[in-house]
Order: structure tokens, then sequence, then C-alpha cells
């Protein structure tokens, strides 16, 4: 299968050499093309930092990071900005839709950020639109919208763009059960009608259920992985997850 | 406790909104510097005309600064209440914590009397330096003697700036008070959020309101730029409500629909961050209608203020090389008028020509080298009324405030021609039944140049004569830095000889004559003689008026200076009141929008970009108050060039240079630290 993303023992530092922090430290792992992947861990175990190096928020001390078989940590300036707007997609846990603009530019401005014809970004805002059942609310403000619809459009504008890889960072994290239900379904459509890729980190293990594969990942080390069976059911694989974190220890624990 | 937090929250606003703090040491500097000039007239040694002149100007810029002080008054308190209203949520917290109102009160008039002392202070300290550089200029203007001169503050300046901005400061501290003690916790918290909902304006109404202003303006544009006529005092009133409600109209509507105008361009509200920017200054010119409309008017003040000052400047000092061909002119009535109330001297004195005059009063024929003198006739018959004949009728309705009544003056052909010669201005030919006039003040020419055009006759007792030309002439007999000349009629010799005595009476006596000696300082020293003639002596003589050109030179040079030095401080408080309160403005939004910058730093959009959708907005937001008052401007400075026509014929065009060139540096001065301040502030972490 086609591979998305290769992470190669990667290492980041923080601090000056007499008082070092070691965030991450040789992790490697790859997620293919059409994958969900979680990856879960207490605050402060780098899943987040991870995240950040792979977004080319953050550079990485040491390893490479290939997306497509391109190498970002290599990547400066242009090509950076470039690879950001064209090959990823993102889905923040407050949505961040734009307050002054409806649903339909909110969606749009991905496409034309990435210099679209006003005739092409029309055609596609409206097809995912379609897909995700939003055409009703593409002239509505974000404050004229219930949550669902928010992540809904949130969701459309993260993958407008056909991007690569899609992240997300904690998705659920400020949502209530059922609205945190409602985005992870969403994001299961976005995976299997119309395959995206998505990496998505959590401390929960009910938003990590929805995944197809889990990494694990203890004081910036990868603890262990994860992987849901072809027929298994969320039920048991959230009874698996909760098996795993056990283990762990920690804070982690506190979830459940 | 309290007095730290003021400190620690005033250095915070200070870095935000330098730009306002900057502005109020300037108004306060500025406001010193021109009050301070009563101080430093006393230092230079003036002469005596020059001493008068600048008396006159600080007696105007002392009128001026009642205005002036009112304008950053406004701006104080505007900005103030703007500023607190920003930071409900904060005092929000303070309450929650236990605060009363008291100590959130406590804290404002901290930072209120922090910032009052330290713009007063900073902008005195800018002003003293500032002032010495004035007083060299003022100096110069006015061909001072600088060998006097210290450096000095004013203390009356000083006492005059510190309680103008201190009655101001104590209103802002009563205003906080005030807004205070009727705030609510709930409404303290819920502040941002109600913020974040725009109203939504109905495009349909937007434009009918759109077009019903663009329907006051013309009408207003109309009545000023091609009917200024008629513009009376009231009217005047009238018609600057109508284009300031008519600006508020403008902004209101457009902010309704210049977005869904521009959102059926597709191609370029999706380009880029196209539709971002247009929804963002959409919104900021939905929350700042007023202001805007304010600083348009503001712009507009400023832009009319400067180009009427300069012009009048420049066409002062232009027409008076050619306004002066003599040295020395004088005009004196004869016979003064029996109802009068004159004293028995006086009514003696009436009788003597001007050189015998002169004479009497020290100044003797041997100091001029050569002179002209010639007799003014009237007829009571003949006023401005009967020369222009059928016209008059219409005339008399429409333009109230000219006498039709008054006399005309008379002088016959040839002596006319001896006083042209001296004065190298054209000599005219008039056949035994011709007349002419000349005229040079605009007004009224273009109303005799009607009756000329139709070869209307005028009579002098026997003789009827008919007009030669048909338009006025040029030419005067007072010499002056302006066009006033409203009209002479020229009539043959042949007619006064017949008449004199009989239908015409001798009205005035004129003479026009240079001095002797060749140098500045030879002329200046008869000039003295004059000057030296004292005053018991000359209230003596009445219906007597003598025109130098030194005095008129002095005269003209000082009031273009005054001129240019009132303008320039009334335009320079303006455009900083104006522009200041628009950065501030939008600052505060690029505060708000800080969350909306980072989002589009998620979604994609490079540095580049953003910086360019930033410049885009801000640019779109100061430019759009300035294009509207150059409209307004265009057709209120018709009407001021209407208005001083009297002092200049010169266009308005001369001060478009420079006024631009003042606008361009101040204005865009004031958009560039807006600009960068929000990079800053939307940068920031």
């Amino acid at each position: 299968m086609h591979t998305v993303l290769q992470v190669d023992n990667v290492e980041k530092y923080y601090g000056s050499k007499g008082n070092l922090t070691k965030a991450l430290e040789e992790v490697s792992f790859q997620v293919d093309k059409g994958e969900f992947v979680g990856i879960m861990g207490a605050s402060g175990s780098g899943k987040t930092t991870l995240l950040n190096c792979i977004s080319t928020i953050d550079r990485v001390t040491g390893g490479h990071i290939f997306v497509n078989g391109r190498d970002i940590t290599e990547l400066k300036g242009n090509a950076l900005n470039r690879f950001r707007r064209e090959e990823l997609g993102f889905i923040f846990q407050d949505f961040n839709l734009l307050d002054t603009m409806t649903a339909y530019e909110n969606i749009a401005l991905a496409l034309s950020i990435q210099g679209k014809g006003s005739k092409e970004i029309d055609k596609r805002v409206k097809a995912i639109a379609g897909q995700l059942g939003i055409v009703d609310v593409l002239q509505k403000y974000p404050y004229q919208m219930s949550g669902g619809q928010k992540q809904r459009v949130a969701s459309a504008r993260a993958v407008v763009t056909d991007p690569m890889l899609v992240l997300a960072d904690e998705p659920t994290g400020a949502l209530d059960s059922r609205a945190a239900r409602l985005l992870l379904e969403n994001f299961t459509y976005l995976n299997d009608q119309l395959s995206a890729t998505i990496l998505m980190v959590t401390h929960d293990a009910f938003t990590a259920s929805y995944a197809s594969r889990i990494i694990f990942i203890k004081d910036g080390r990868i603890f262990t992985e994860l992987r849901r069976g072809e027929e298994e059911n969320r039920r048991s694989f959230f009874n698996k997850i909760i098996d795993v974190v056990s283990l762990l220890g920690g804070e982690l624990n506190d979830v459940v | 406790m309290l007095f730290k937090l003021s400190i620690k929250n005033m250095k915070k606003s200070m870095k935000d909104y330098a730009i306002y703090f900057l502005t109020l040491i300037l108004g306060v500097a500025i406001f010193y510097v021109f009050n301070a000039l009563e101080g430093q007239k006393a230092m230079l040694g003036l002469s005596k005309s020059g001493y008068q002149m600048v008396d006159l100007m600080v007696d105007l810029i002392g009128m001026v600064s009642v205005l002036v002080a009112f304008i950053l008054g406004f701006l104080i308190v505007y900005a103030n209440n703007f500023l607190i209203k920003r930071r409900k949520k904060e005092f929000g917290v303070y309450m929650m914590l236990g605060m009363g109102k008291g100590g959130i009160s406590g804290i404002l008039f901290g930072e209120t009397i922090l910032i009052g002392l330290l713009s007063l202070s900073a902008g005195l300290l800018l002003g003293v330096f500032a002032s010495q550089f004035m007083s060299i200029l003022v100096a110069k203007l006015f061909e001072a003697d600088m060998t006097a001169y210290t450096f000095s503050v004013s203390a009356t300046a000083v006492q005059k700036t510190v309680i103008n901005f201190g009655i101001m400061y104590v209103i802002v501290l009563i205003f906080n008070a005030f807004s205070i003690s009727r705030y609510k916790l709930i409404d303290l918290f819920q502040a941002r959020q109600r913020g974040e909902k725009q109203t939504m304006k109905n495009t349909g109404f937007a434009v009918v309101v759109f077009l019903a202003a663009a329907v006051i303006l013309s009408y207003a544009y109309y009545q000023v730029a091609y009917r200024p006529e008629t513009v009376t005092q009231d009217r005047a009133m009238v018609l600057i409500a109508m284009g300031c409600v008519g600006t508020f109209m403008v902004f209101w509507s457009l902010s309704g629909f210049l977005l869904k105008l521009l959102q059926r361009f597709k191609r370029v509200y999706h380009r880029n961050l196209n539709a971002f920017v247009l929804r963002q200054l959409s919104s900021n010119i939905n929350t700042a209608v007023f202001s805007m409309t304010v600083i348009c008017l503001l712009l507009f003040a400023t832009i009319c203020a400067f180009c009427s000052g300069m012009s009048m400047n420049t066409s002062l000092r232009m027409t008076l090389q050619e306004a002066t061909p003599a040295d020395i002119c004088a005009e004196k009535t004869m016979d003064l008028p029996a109802e009068g109330d004159f004293t028995e001297v006086q009514r003696e004195n009436g009788q003597k020509t001007v050189l015998e005059s002169l004479a009497d009063m020290g100044f003797s024929a041997e100091n001029l080298s050569e002179y002209v003198e010639i007799a003014i006739y009237a007829d009571k018959e003949l006023t401005f009324g009967t020369t222009l004949g059928a016209y008059e009728e219409e005339l008399r309705a429409q333009y109230s405030f000219v006498n039709m009544n008054a006399v005309e003056a008379i002088i016959g052909i040839s002596a006319y021609n001896s006083l042209a010669m001296l004065y190298g201005n054209p000599t005219y030919e008039l056949a035994e039944d011709e007349y002419l006039i000349l005229c040079d003040f605009d007004g009224i020419e273009n109303l005799r140049n009607v009756a000329l055009s139709q070869g209307e006759e005028i009579t002098i007792g026997a003789f009827t004569l008919k007009p030669r030309y048909t338009e006025c002439k040029e030419g005067y007999l007072t010499m002056s830095a302006s066009h006033i000349n409203t009209g002479i009629v020229l009539v043959p010799d042949a007619v006064i000889e017949a008449e004199r005595g009989s239908a015409l009476t001798l009205e005035a006596n004129f003479l026009a004559g240079n001095y002797v000696g060749t140098t500045k300082e030879e002329k200046q020293a008869v000039e003295n003689i004059l000057l030296e003639i004292p005053n018991e002596k000359a209230r003596e003589y009445r219906g007597f008026d003598v025109q130098t050109k030194i005095s008129i030179y002095e005269a003209a040079t000082g009031l273009a200076t005054i001129i240019t030095f009132v303008v320039l401080y009334l335009g320079i408080i303006f455009l900083i009141s104006g522009a200041a309160l628009l950065a501030l403005k939008a600052l505060s939004e690029s505060t708000d929008s800080k969350g909306r910058y980072e989002i589009l730093q998620k979604v994609g959009a490079d540095e580049k970009m953003i910086h360019r959708a930033l410049l885009e907005q801000l640019g779109m937001f100061f430019l759009l108050p300035l294009f509207v008052a150059m409209i307004h401007s265009v057709f209120g400075m018709q009407f001021i060039q209407f208005a001083l026509s009297l002092f200049n014929r010169g266009d308005m065009l001369a001060g478009v240079g420079i006024t631009a060139l003042i606008l361009f540096v101040i204005y865009g001065g004031y958009f560039l630290a807006t600009y960068y301040g929000s990079r800053r502030i939307i940068e920031e972490k």
C-alpha cells in the first residue's frame, strides 16, 4: 500500500545543554493511504510535539519525516508554506471558523489561499458540502449554526483541498460526549467514504476507539501499537485500549 | 496596590496604543508652541507694523485655540471612553475578585492622572524646544532683529496649556466615574461575546439610504459650488448640516451593501485572502460609522483650510508686485458731509487737497520726485444702479447685499491717463460720446459687464454717453494688495469741463507719486517722515486715506504669514486628531481580530499573504474617509474661492500641491504606524 507518512527516528530536544528535556526519542512509524491513526499518550508524553513536528509548526532535532516520499524536515520558507497548505488539512479543537464569514467562504478560503480559480472553488465547495450534508448551511454564519454543523464545515474546510494527510489535535477536547460522538462519526465518514488519511492526537480512550490503529507514546518513546481487526467492533477495540492504558499506568488511568 | 495596577495597565496600553499617546503629546506641544508666540514677540526687535501684525496673529491664535482645545478635548474624551469600553472584561475580573466599584474608579483615576501628567510634561518639554525654532521662523518672516534673542519659556502659555488640558482630564475623570457606576457584573462578563455578533443590514434599505445620501450631498454640492451667491449664513448652516448627515449616511449604507456588491465579482472576491479582507473591512466600517464620519469631516476641514490658506498666501505675494507700482498714493474727500459730526478744524481742513494736507502735516512735496494729482467727481444722479439700466431691477432682488445707490466716481480721461502712465498701467482713449468703466473686483465686474455688453447708455448733465467697450477694463486709483476696485467711470474731458459745478461736484482729490531717492534706505527715510506724523495732527483730517508701497508690503506679507500660521495650526490639529481616532479604531480592531489571523495561518496562509491582507484592509480603511473628504473638498473649495474673492483672484489650485504633501506625510505616517502596530499585535503570542 502507498505510504503517506513516514516518521523516521525522530528526536526532539528542548532546552540548553545543561538542562535538556527529551520530548521525543527514536520515534519511527508509518501511515498508509486511507488509514485513520490515533496517537495516544498522557499529557507531557510528547504526542503534541510529534504532531507539531509533522505539521512543520515545530522543527525536529534529529531524524526525518517523509510525507508522500518528500523529506519535510529539509523544507524551508516558501516551500514549507506551500507544503503546509497543499498537503495538509487541519481540524482544530474549537473548529476555528472565521466568525465574519459564511460557511461557504470559510471552506472556499482554504482553496483561494492555494490560488484556485473562482469556478473551481465553487465546484469543489459545493461537492464537499453535498458529501457532508451541509448544503443548507453554506450561506450561514458560524453563530447561526449548531455545533454539529460547525464541525462539518470545519471538516469540509480541512479536506476540500484534497490533502495527503488530515491532522487533528485533541479534536474532542472541548466537546461534550454527544458532540464528540458526532465529530468522530464525521471522521469515520471522511476516512471511509472520502478515503482521507487522518492522524489524530488524543488522550481520550473513547475518542481513540474510532481509529483503525493506535500508537501509544510514553515519555517520548513509542510504547506499543494497537490495530483494530477487520471485523472487530468499536466496543471490543475500546476494551483493548483500556487494557493498554492500564498497562501504561500513570495519569492516563484517570480518563477511564 | 491599586496604583501599581494602574502603572501596569498603562504600560500595556501604551505599547498597543502608542500612536494615540504620541498624538496627545503632539497636541500639547503644538498648543504650547502657538500660544507661546505672545511671550516671544517682546524679545524680537520688530518694527512698528511688524509688531502690530504679530499682535493680530496672537489674537487670532488665541481665538482659534478655543476651537483647537475643543477638538483635542473631543479626541481625549472619545478615545478614553473607547478604551474603557474595551476593558469591560478586565473590570469584570476585578469585581469578581471582590474589588468594589470604588476600587476600579481608583485604578482609572490613577491611570488618567498618570497619562495626563506624562502627556502634559512630555508635550510641554517638546513644545518648549519646538517653540524656539518657531520664534526664529517668526523673526525671519517679520524681519525682526534677533540680537536680543534668548532661550525662553512662556509662563502664560504653560499656564494656558496646563489649564486647558487639565480641564479635559477632569472631564475624562468624571466620565469614567459615571460609566463605571453604571456597569453590572453580568454585562462586564458578556461584553466580549455580545460584541461578536454583528448587526446585518438589509441590503435593499442600505442602497436606498445611499441613494438618498447621494441626493442630499449633490444638492448641497450644487448649492455651494454653483450658486454660492444665494448662500446666506443661515443657509450655510443648513448646508453644513446636510453635508454631515449625508456623510454619515454614506458610511452607514456603504457598510451595508459594499460587501454584497463586491461579492458579485466572484473572480476577485475569492482570490487570495480578498474575501477575508473585505469581510474585515466591512465589519470595521460597520462598527465605526460615527468615527468615520467625524474623521472624514475633519479631513475635509483640513484640506479646505490648507488649500485656501496656502493659495491665499501665494496669490497675496504674487499680486503684490503688480499692485504697488508707486511709492505712495492718497485720496482725500473734499467737502465733508454737512450732517456729520465734525470739528471746526476738520471742516476747514476738508477743503485742502492731498498735497496741501500732507505739507500741513510736515510732509512737503519736495519729498516726492514725481507725482500726479487728479480730481474725482460725482453726479448724484449717476449711481451704480443707474449704470446697470434695465438690469438693475433683476439684480436688486438677487443681490440684496450690493448697494445699488452708491454714487459712481467719475474721472476725466486725460487725468486718468497721466496717473496710468505713472503707474505703468494701460491708457485709454474715448470719443466725444463714449465712456468706459474700470473695475477689477470679480463679483461686481461680472454684473457691470452684463450692462456694458448691452450697450447701456449713461447721462451726465446734458451729455449722453455710450460704452466704448462691451466689458470693464483693468485699472485702479488706490494701490492695494488685492483687486478691490469696484468701479470708476472714465468720461471725455469735455464732459468734465462743461458740467463741473453743475451736474458734477468735486468729490475727492487723489495723489500718487514716488519718493525721492533710489535705494531702499532712502525710501524708508521718506516713509519715516510719514510715520512720525503725530496722531493728534492726523486726527484733524477726515476722509483721508494714505497708502504707501512699504505699508502695503508689510501688511500683505504679514497677512500672508498670519494666514499660513493659523491654517497650519488648525489643519495639523484637525489632521492628527482625525488620524489618531482612526488609528485607535484600527488598532483595537486588530486586537479583536488576532484570533482570526491565527486561524488564517493555521489554514495555510503564509506570513506574506497575511501582511498583504492587513495592509489592504487598513489601506482601504484609511483611504475611504480621505476619498469622501476629497470629493467634499472639490465642491467646498469652490465656495471658499467665491467667499474669498475679495482677497484673491488666483485659483485655489496653488495650495493643492503643498496640501497633498502635508496630508501625505502626516496621514501616511499615521497609516504606516497603524500598520506596523497591527502587525505587532497579530503576531504577538
